[in-house]
């Protein structure tokens, strides 16, 4: 934090700004999930680390998928595919706004010429079980992060609470930046050998993606992968404690967590193809829930969840 | 006496709870120190986005002492009776004194309570009203379990007396009661200690809060004027935006920014919808083109550059929401222009469930369009133009502005029904058709809006009986006593003659349709010929014949579908169905129940138009009462009477009347009803009756046919001065019985003809 922050010059460097930023305040730098999610609050090192009673904190970028947001690279700010950076800590420090607050000063933000406000902004996930309560930054009007402390995840209470962070990375970057279109937006150092802008990296896949989210995705085929994840992960819990090959307890929750998040993503996908009705909307939703919850339940029987053999 | 203040320094609380939470705070507070004997002659709440702050003046130092008697046990009780008294009381035997009663002896306890220091009654009430205040919703942080809005992270509680400030001790989850706070968070973010209230208004102004909430409104209010006027502009007033955005900035500083040209060509309502909601901006109105064109933001803060570069910032983010909204606008204005036009958008709601058991969207605007053509010719619209304009009303639930921006459903439609050639009627339909949405809400006059909107309430009030979900108590959570009020107020405001519950068997009709085709059953199977069999048995009276043949027929088919692997659905759904078929009442049933529902909503109406309750009963227990129109009229017509000296005292006449004849009847087994005859007339005031009567009739039986209950009321009105005079000068009940059975006959004639004009009977006092 002592170090005055260069003005950033590409996309990457706010993204590396931050990763050192929070590097610098001790949290454990991860890497994004390895597979397809909706935001960075579906990686397990939110949504499962934010149980428990074990302390926890984490930062990571991750790539994150909304069908229904695709634009063909078209629209100057809506994207199938984007990047967020997530930020979880528990219990939550008592100085979390200063820390994040310092995380703009850190990616160039002048603070002294800028109205930063925390705005009202309750969180809900209705597939995770899950709620908050926090705001939305507004930097000079424009949003730019959304801070929660976690109230219930999976349907359990968070105790201790956990302190999120979000960061939507193209729009922060963008504005950072004084980029008007996200494509135009350089990637890495605009004086770099071969110079790179989002568009030389994201504009055909948008486009690809788009196509096949909207028309071409095979809705059959998607809703046997939903009915066959939402299966597998019931199958993966009911499953004995007790590993008989080995002779220990383990209890399989990121499997099955696994599985909870493809189910999530295929809906996404159903939905993006308009194939679901309001009314099944909601029991679609319902059904991922009861997922996420199972996950919840089993995690806080596991040894990350808090879990002890005296306390059980 | 001392004077109290407390702060409550947390992060950022939404700016709709604030104004809430500084009363909460004062009340539970005062309360507390009352409650406790802490008497006080003042106190004042304030509230900014982080902090509570509470001032308490002229606070008693200590709660008085007090002398509490109680009483116990008889004196020759049990020793564990006794002792169980003592311990209670904290004395000893010898302390309680003996008293004589009529029952017997009787221990008092007399326990004195010392007064308690203020401090330590202020630390007591301030952790209870903590632990306890009503936040709308709160939360917790970090490892502790207390509960705030939001983390709470320092408290301020002092005592201001004339040896100066001393700090309340308390604690609450680790964090201790002081004398310090925080200024501004970006400002003036350094440790500020205060010693009174004056000292901590005062130093928090120069660290850069304003701690009054009406002080920042009017700042902002004066400072954007101010900046509008400069330019020639004027700001478009919104006290709830003022409100708020005084609730998100403890420093405001006003600035007003341009919107960029492409944008000016937006309608107005959406320029507006969009700043105020996205970015909480108030729009800024050029007179002189009347346009919206530039708007103000409150930052939280002055910059160096003088905002220049908030400013910027924010118009950068409303061009963003700008052209969004544009985009949505132009392509909205596509598609209402093109060669299917607005039917595309309608086509759309055919996936848009209105209410799982009465279907879709699509299917709710068929039925409005059938009900609106029904309507038109009792309301002078052209049946066609009815019918088109229900069609396109509710088309713009599909744009993307609506979609975007839901408030402006209607008027979107407004302006693309315009766009795409419709009439000026149709176009003003799609708007007002949702209206009146409150009692002060101007209801529609124009004949096709009047078609549409009372089809759409009608629609509703219908489906919904349908379907049993009224309202009860406090719930109504489809706006049904809305509608219903919505219904009585177009038809009376515009003095629309026609039966309710002929529109309502109408109505019905087309519900029942919907709800059998939202049942899966129909659509899988298509059991028999469907959808005809249902619309035979609901147009008949109902599905209650259906409940052990067709209905368990569909069931059972549904059950081997389901066992044969055809179905899909799950869970308890075949059960619900059964449900929702049995449930729904024969036409007949609902339209009672929903004629009396309208009934208590015009009680109401008329009750705040100073029209009695028992008037409007007397009213509605005539013939035709599904007449709002006439009901009103004659409940109106009534209540003038009533004014009336005259009127006042025939009802008295009347009820006399009445009773001398009713028990008449009952005694003599007959009823008095014919063949009253002027020749047994034995006085001049019997003889002045009858040609009352008769000349009343001649006026009152030709003005009811034509509804004129003003002149009938009147004339009935007119028949006081002979029905008191024949009741002063003549007994009824006379020893002739001819004489007698003519008067009886008589009074009949009083009771039949005030009968006629409404059920006086009804009439209380």
């Amino acid at each position: 934090m002592s170090q005055t922050p260069t003005k950033p010059r590409s996309f990457q460097s706010i993204i590396l700004a931050l990763q050192n930023y929070w590097a610098a305040q001790g949290c454990a730098m991860l890497q994004p999930y390895d597979m397809e999610v909706g935001a960075g609050t579906f990686h397990p090192a939110t949504t499962l680390r934010s149980l428990g009673t074990q302390p926890w904190a984490a930062a990571y970028v991750q790539p994150s998928r909304r069908p229904t947001d695709g634009r063909y690279g078209e629209n100057p700010n809506r994207l199938q595919h984007y990047y967020q950076y997530q930020v979880l800590i528990k219990p939550s420090p008592p100085n979390l706004q200063e820390l994040y607050l310092g995380s703009l000063a850190a990616i160039g933000i002048e603070m002294e010429l800028h109205d930063i406000r925390f705005v009202e902004d309750d969180w809900e996930s209705p597939t995770l079980g899950a709620w908050g309560l926090g705001w939305e930054v507004w930097c000079d009007g424009m949003e730019v992060s959304q801070f929660t402390y976690f109230q219930q995840v999976g349907g359990q209470d968070c105790h201790p609470v956990s302190g999120e962070l979000t960061y939507g990375l193209e729009r922060l970057a963008m504005y950072v930046l004084g980029v008007d279109h996200v494509m135009d937006m350089p990637f890495n150092d605009p004086d770099a050998l071969i110079p790179l802008t989002y568009r030389d990296v994201f504009k055909q896949t948008e486009e690809e993606y788009a196509r096949w989210n909207f028309d071409t995705a095979n809705t059959e085929v998607l809703l046997r992968q939903f009915e066959e994840a939402e299966a597998h992960c019931k199958m993966i819990l009911e499953q004995p404690h007790l590993d008989p090959k080995t002779g220990k307890r383990i209890i399989m929750v990121h499997p099955a967590y696994d599985q909870c998040i493809k189910a999530s993503h295929i809906f996404n996908l159903l939905d993006a193809r308009g194939v679901i009705s309001v009314t099944e909307r909601q029991a679609y939703i319902g059904r991922v829930r009861s997922l996420s919850k199972l996950c919840a339940d089993a995690f806080v029987q596991t040894d990350a969840g808090g879990w002890s053999e005296d306390a059980a | 006496m001392s004077d109290l203040l407390i702060e409550l320094f947390s992060e950022e609380i939404p700016a709709r709870m604030q104004a809430r939470a500084a009363q909460d705070l004062q009340k539970l507070v005062t309360n507390g120190l009352v409650e406790a004997g802490l008497t006080y002659a003042s106190a004042a709440a304030f509230s900014t986005p982080r902090r509570l702050a509470l001032t308490v003046e002229g606070m008693l130092d200590a709660s008085p002492a007090v002398v509490e008697e109680r009483k116990g046990p008889k004196a020759d009780a049990p020793e564990k009776a006794i002792e169980g008294f003592l311990r209670g009381a904290g004395l000893t035997r010898d302390q309680l004194e003996e008293r004589d009663t009529p029952k017997g002896k009787i221990l008092f306890a007399k326990i004195n309570k010392p007064g308690r220091p203020a401090a330590e009654i202020v630390a007591e009430v301030l952790e209870t009203t903590i632990r306890n205040f009503p936040w709308p919703k709160s939360m917790r942080w970090g490892s502790g379990s207390l509960k705030w809005v939001r983390p709470l992270h320092s408290i301020v509680c002092i005592l201001t007396g004339e040896d100066g400030a001393e700090i309340v001790p308390m604690e609450i989850d680790g964090i201790q009661s002081g004398d310090i706070t925080y200024g501004h968070r970006f400002l003036a973010p350094d440790v500020i200690k205060v010693t009174g209230f004056e000292d901590y208004e005062a130093k928090l102004a120069r660290a850069k809060v304003v701690l009054r909430a009406d002080a920042r409104a009017e700042t902002i209010l004066n400072d954007a004027n101010n900046l509008a006027f400069a330019s020639g502009m004027e700001v478009v007033e919104d006290a709830g935006l003022l409100a708020e955005v005084a609730g998100l900035v403890e420093w405001p500083v006003v600035l007003m920014g341009n919107i960029a040209d492409d944008f000016l060509g937006l309608p107005p309502e959406v320029l507006q919808t969009s700043m105020k909601e996205h970015q909480k901006f108030f729009s800024v109105r050029n007179p002189k083109t009347g346009r919206i064109e530039r708007f103000i933001t409150v930052a939280n803060r002055t910059t160096a550059d003088e905002g220049a570069t908030i400013l910027a910032g924010n118009e950068k983010v409303l061009s963003a929401r700008l052209a969004d909204a544009k985009f949505f606008w132009e392509n909205d204005l596509r598609v209402a222009t093109s060669k299917d036009g607005m039917a595309t958008w309608v086509k759309a709601l055919e996936n848009v469930t209105f209410h799982n058991k009465l279907g879709t969207q699509a299917e709710l605007i068929e039925r409005m369009a059938v009900l609106a053509g029904e309507l038109a010719p009792m309301v002078g619209a052209k049946k066609e133009e009815a019918m088109e304009a229900a069609r396109v009303a509710k088309a713009d639930l599909s744009s993307e502005m609506v979609y975007e921006f839901p408030e402006l459903q209607g008027l979107m439609g407004r302006y693309y029904a315009s766009a795409a050639g419709m009439s000026d009627a149709i176009a003003a339909a799609a708007q007002e058709h949702y209206a009146p949405l409150g009692p002060s809400d101007d209801v529609p006059t124009a004949p096709v809006s009047v078609a549409v909107a009372l089809a759409e309430k009608i629609d509703k009030l219908t489906g919904f009986w349908a379907i049993d979900e009224k309202p009860t108590g406090s719930k109504d959570p489809f706006a049904l006593r809305r509608a219903a009020l919505g219904v009585i107020r177009i038809l009376v405001e515009n003095e629309l003659v026609f039966s309710f519950s002929a529109v309502v068997h109408t109505s019905y009709a087309k519900i029942i349709n919907s709800v059998v085709n939202t049942i899966a059953v129909f659509k899988e199977h298509k059991i028999g010929s469907g959808d005809t069999a249902y619309e035979t048995y609901s147009l008949v009276g109902g599905l209650d014949e259906l409940d052990g043949g067709l209905v368990d027929e569909i069931l059972f088919t549904e059950f081997k579908g389901r066992q044969e692997g055809v179905g899909h659905h799950e869970g308890t759904w075949v059960g619900d169905d059964k449900a929702t078929l049995r449930q729904l009442d024969s036409v007949e049933k609902i339209k009672a129940d929903l004629l009396s529902f309208l009934h208590d909503r015009l009680k109401v109406y008329l009750k705040d138009q100073g029209i009695r309750h028992d008037i409007i009963d007397a009213c509605i227990a005539m013939e035709g009462n599904d007449d709002l129109t006439l009901l009103v009229k004659r409940a109106r017509a009534l209540s003038e009477t009533l004014k009336t000296d005259d009127g006042e005292n025939l009802i008295q006449g009347f009820k006399r009347a009445n009773n001398i004849l009713t028990q008449a009847e009952e005694a003599d087994g007959v009823e008095y009803s014919y063949g009253a005859d002027v020749k047994f007339a034995e006085t001049d005031e019997e003889r002045a009756l009858f040609k009352a009567l008769d000349d009343a009739e001649a006026v009152i039986t030709p003005a009811m046919e034509k509804q004129d209950f003003t002149t009938a009321m009147s004339a009935m009105a007119d028949l006081r001065g002979p029905v008191d005079a024949f009741f002063d000068a003549v007994q009824v009940n006379s020893d002739n019985p001819t004489v007698r059975r003519n008067r009886l006959n008589l009074l009949s004639r009083i009771r039949s003809i005030c009968s006629s004009v409404a059920d006086l009977t009804l009439i209380t006092g």
